[in-house]
């Protein structure tokens, strides 16, 4: 999330601490501006900062959001809507060795152009916004870890869809160093290998497709 | 979907009216279990099938979902009514929910005592057109487009659509202010599942009547 959240309350639990709580569980730093009198409510309100006249409010991500719930639906999205956009990318891959031949490269290339122009680009300005190590907060979170079980799939696909990513691959490096990651990349790991023709037929045989 | 969704609540408007316009506005057709007596509601509580214990309950996609705005979001997600990301849906859920504290009001203005009414009404009203309208009508000046969010049908022009005409009924020229809350109102009512949820025979519930409250207090009490 570019910036820091900043949130307009008083400085009290009430209607906000749901929203604090999220925040800090994922990590995110947020600033706090208290609603101390009745002028400073006013002036929120004059000032149109207060789209029903109400707080929580909550400026994030070039908005002024209200509504408490839709402001925790918005936060919890951001960190889920990562997870998401990888789990998309990888079921796309996964089917990939269960294509028929003519229609397997046709898929390869679309594979290729949502990577590259659909997924890769937003985790590469999330990144880059930010300017921390990972994805949501500043701490490892498992955004990260599928992000990178999607890159390592990709890469896998074509070798150098890295290339424009200059960001994902210093993540790349910096996640696969993490000891309980480095330990499931090396050979002999649970870490399973790509489909092989072999594997598709016995796939097939077992779940009847 | 194994089936229609299967709705659990009394004959009447209450916590369900809003999930029975999203369906209907969606195009689906669902079922109606209506609770007419305290030992319905002990019977679906007995059977475990409120999961805190409260209606509405929909049985929907081999679930028995609770929890009316959970039940909202679920629908709006599956049929496509939430915008099409992060920054659209933020924007429905923000009007979507304003609308729903301003149906709060409307809901619980049948069930105030005789001498709160008129000072309830007056409320009602005050935050209606002084609060709540002038920012949709706004946000439809704004972007001068047809529907609330991303030039798309979506959650928030059925709820809105819904707290409109439940406004009109307790004052009928709350709208005179707001032509373009006028025109909205107008063009929304036309689509064509909408249309037909406001035809009469539909599964629309009227306005509670003073006469039923009674009842329905027997269920809860």
């Amino acid at each position: 999330m570019a910036g820091k959240p900043k949130l307009h309350y008083t400085k009290g639990r009430g209607k906000m601490e749901s929203i604090r709580w999220l925040l800090a569980a994922a990590g995110v730093e947020f600033e706090e501006e208290f609603i101390e009198t009745k002028e400073d409510l006013e002036k929120l309100r004059n000032d149109g900062s207060l789209l029903f006249q109400q707080v929580p409010m909550v400026e994030i991500d070039g908005m002024k959001m209200v509504q408490t719930r839709a402001i925790l639906s918005y936060i919890a999205a951001k960190i889920d809507m990562y997870v998401e956009g990888t789990t998309d990318l990888m079921g796309m891959i996964m089917y990939l060795p269960f294509q028929p031949a003519d229609t397997k490269e046709k898929n390869l290339a679309l594979i290729i152009e949502r990577v590259t122009t659909r997924y890769f680009p937003v985790y590469e300005k999330a990144l880059k916004d930010h300017g921390h190590d990972y994805l949501v907060g500043n701490k490892l979170s498992w955004a990260d870890i599928h992000l990178l079980e999607a890159i390592l799939m990709a890469e896998e696909c074509k070798p150098d869809i890295l290339s424009a990513f200059p960001l994902l691959q210093a993540f790349k490096g910096r996640t696969s160093n993490i000891p309980t990651i480095k330990k499931f990349l090396q050979p002999g790991s649970q870490r399973k290998p790509p489909a092989d023709e072999k594997f598709v037929a016995v796939v097939r045989k077992i779940f009847n497709i | 979907m194994s089936g229609k969704p299967k709705l659990y609540y009394f004959n009447a408007r209450g916590r369900m009216e809003s999930i029975r316009w999203l369906l209907a506005a969606a195009g689906v057709e669902f079922e109606e279990c209506f609770l007419e007596t305290k030992d319905d509601l002990t019977k679906l509580r007995k059977d475990g099938y409120l999961l805190f214990q409260q209606v509405p309950m929909v049985e929907i996609d081999g679930m028995k979902m609770v929890q009316s705005r959970a039940i909202g979001n679920y629908i709006a997600m599956k049929y496509n009514l939430y915008g099409k990301d992060l920054k659209e849906r933020a924007l429905i859920d923000m009007y979507v929910e304003a609308v729903i504290d301003l149906n709060e009001l409307l809901m619980t203005h049948p069930f105030q005592p005789a001498d709160k009414k008129e000072q309830h009404f007056a409320t009602i009203v005050d935050k209606a057109t002084n609060r709540y309208f002038p920012v949709y009508e706004k946000v439809l000046k704004d972007h001068g487009q047809d529907f609330l969010v991303g030039n798309q049908f979506s959650r928030a022009d059925v709820q809105l659509l819904e707290t409109l005409l439940m406004a009109e009924e307790c004052k009928p020229d709350i709208l005179a202010k707001f032509p373009l809350l006028q025109s909205f109102k107008a063009r929304i009512s036309n689509i064509p599942t909408v249309k037909k949820f406001l035809q009469p025979g539909s599964q629309r519930k009227p306005p509670l009547q003073e006469k039923d409250v009674p009842k329905l207090m027997k269920i809860f009490h």
